[in-house]
């Protein structure tokens, strides 16, 4: 800890004014009030507010729809989470030798970091265009089935699915392959001195010594896959066909903003807010803990 | 974790450029990852392609997938259509004033944290901490009402202030104040410096390699950001290019399929952000790394 060196009676509050000011108005009230609305509806012309209690959440726990957004959500990040950076790890592990012009792949795997999802979306969005995309195209001379992500959830999950796993890809792998870089040859050598195969050097020796990088990388997918694909889901596929692809921030924008339910949209908001604490939580935990050797 | 990141900080730099004999472990990782830079490099490519094709060869099967000639008519199109050029300055705004703010505005109160004992501040700290825990999405609809109480919507304020808040900045600034040895401050104040003085002339030019990093990061988010853009906005001349795109996806039938005239907008948008990665890349990383610590 620091000694403290400058005594001002005013200028520290000066100086943290403006990040108070902000974190008050635009953080601390909304969040208060989403709380203080979750337990209002709208009146039917809009015009004032009725108190209705717990309503809005009892409603949201036996919604059937509500309860599939929420697994939509989870299937998702989950998909992104643990297919994206087992694809990155496994691809990081095959390619671990001692190579050189390390820095130029790292050029040419971080930059679509820099794309936003919707962008990335739509660009995948063509890809899986059922009339005009390369990817039904190839497909239809395999399978006569109908890879229409308009018509079929499965599909229209695995686009989005796809194009937020091609944003995080090349980074996760930069990462992965920087971490395999600065493990000691010296210590996988002597695994297979001792007789250890690749696949028993894998998961004795590179992947727990990989594990702080696998838990950097973790939450960083997990937050990303949870609040920063709004715009995926809203510039591809709207949450359809169907709910398939509705995933829960997209829902509380639509129930709030399209459909103009305020408590109902606010309640959603104060679950999503569970689901943030829960995950810093976790993050916390976890770095007390010291994942490493 | 934060000492095992350091390590992966180099993301592979530091492999020695004493040449090694190829053996075929190199070749198979050269392979693997030229193969994986091109499958993340194709949608990318293929949308380029796209968007200079017209629209006959973009709907015709089998898909084309070399560039053709009516890449100038399409550019030219999508910047006359999607009105490129004010959606691009309000973007450019957008990220700018995020970042710069953003910057600023944590480094003020970080400085205040580590260098100033005043009443209240393990209240600030911990205010600036929850922030962590409250992104857009949690506080959708009630946000939205306090920007419509200020009367930001649609103006620049709206855009930019609320999201300039910033707890990684000024952790990030913190940790960073923290290592700085007393004796600069100490110097400074026998000299007859002031704090201001201090933090203008000695701290602001040490921190330099952290601003530029941050503001790889901040520049990208804020230019990418979508949910904010469509919440706050509702003219077509204060949305910001990323989610303009939206509204040139045809959404029914009776829509020409113009997916060259999407493609050339995605490419021009995309570009801005993907440009500054490649280009700051050695702070890009730093960036990712510190901020997540």
């Amino acid at each position: 800890m620091k000694r403290t060196v400058f005594r001002n009676r005013w200028l520290p509050y000066a100086l943290v004014a403006p990040q108070v000011a902000i974190t008050v108005v635009f953080f601390f009230w909304p969040a208060l009030d989403s709380v203080r609305l979750s337990l209002y509806r709208a009146s039917p012309f809009g015009d004032r507010l009725i108190y209705v209690g717990l309503a809005n959440f009892e409603r949201l726990l036996a919604d059937e729809a509500y309860r599939r957004s929420a697994v939509t959500s989870f299937v998702f990040s989950f998909f992104v989470t643990v297919v994206g950076l087992a694809l990155a790890l496994l691809l990081a592990s095959l390619a671990n030798a001692r190579i050189r012009g390390l820095g130029v792949y790292r050029s040419l795997l971080l930059w679509p970091y820099g794309i936003a999802p919707a962008i990335a979306g739509i660009i995948w969005l063509f890809i899986f265009h059922p009339s005009y995309g390369v990817l039904p195209y190839l497909l239809s001379f395999v399978t006569a089935y109908q890879f229409n992500w308009f018509l079929k959830g499965w599909v229209a999950m695995t686009l989005i699915v796809v194009a937020a796993v091609w944003k995080q890809f090349g980074y996760n792998l930069a990462f992965y392959l920087a971490g395999l870089q600065a493990i000691e040859s010296s210590v996988i050598e002597a695994a297979s001195v001792d007789g250890a195969g690749p696949i028993r050097r894998f998961f004795a020796i590179v992947f727990p010594l990989l594990s702080p990088v696998t838990f950097f990388l973790f939450t960083l997918n997990m937050t990303f896959a949870f609040f920063d694909t709004f715009g995926l889901v809203h510039s591809v596929t709207q949450g359809g066909p169907g709910d398939a692809t509705s995933i829960m921030v997209y829902r509380a924008w639509k129930d709030g903003f399209e459909g103009l339910q305020l408590g109902y949209s606010a309640a959603q908001s104060v679950i999503l807010m569970l689901v943030v604490m829960l995950l810093t939580a976790m993050q916390f935990r976890y770095a007390e803990k010291k994942v490493t050797y | 974790m934060a000492r095992a990141l350091e390590t992966v900080a180099t993301l592979g730099v530091t492999t020695t450029g004493r040449a090694r004999r190829r053996d075929w472990n190199g070749v198979i990782a050269h392979g693997i990852l030229v193969a994986a830079v091109a499958v993340l490099a194709f949608p990318l490519y293929y949308a380029f392609v796209i968007s200079t094709q017209s629209v006959g060869e973009v709907s015709s099967l089998p898909p084309k997938l070399y560039p053709s000639t009516s890449l100038l008519d399409n550019y030219a199109q999508a910047w006359e259509r999607a009105r490129m050029g004010r959606m691009l300055v309000n973007s450019a705004v957008m990220a700018v004033a995020i970042a710069v703010g953003k910057i600023a505005i944590s480094l003020l109160s970080a400085f205040a944290i580590v260098y100033f004992n005043f009443r209240g501040k393990q209240l600030v700290f911990w205010m600036i901490f929850v922030t962590l825990m409250l992104p857009v999405p949690v506080r959708i609809v009630s946000t939205y009402n306090v920007i419509t109480i200020m009367g930001w919507v649609d103006t620049y304020w709206g855009l930019t202030i609320p999201l300039m808040a910033s707890a990684t900045g000024t952790f990030l600034f913190r940790q960073f104040y923290q290592t700085i040895p007393d004796s600069l401050a100490e110097a400074a104040q026998l000299d007859g410096a002031g704090p201001l003085r201090f933090l203008w002339s000695i701290l602001l030019p040490l921190s330099k390699a952290n601003v530029a990093a941050l503001f790889v990061i901040l520049f990208v988010y804020g230019w990418n950001e979508y949910l904010w853009p469509l919440m706050v906005t509702n003219t077509p001349d204060m949305r910001t290019a990323v989610i303009g795109i939206e509204a040139l996806v045809p959404r029914s039938g009776s829509q020409l399929p113009e997916w060259n005239i999407i493609m050339a907008a995605a490419i021009i948008v995309l570009l801005p952000p993907v440009a500054v990665i490649i280009v700051m890349q050695r702070w890009f990383v730093k960036g990712l790394i510190e901020t997540e610590k």
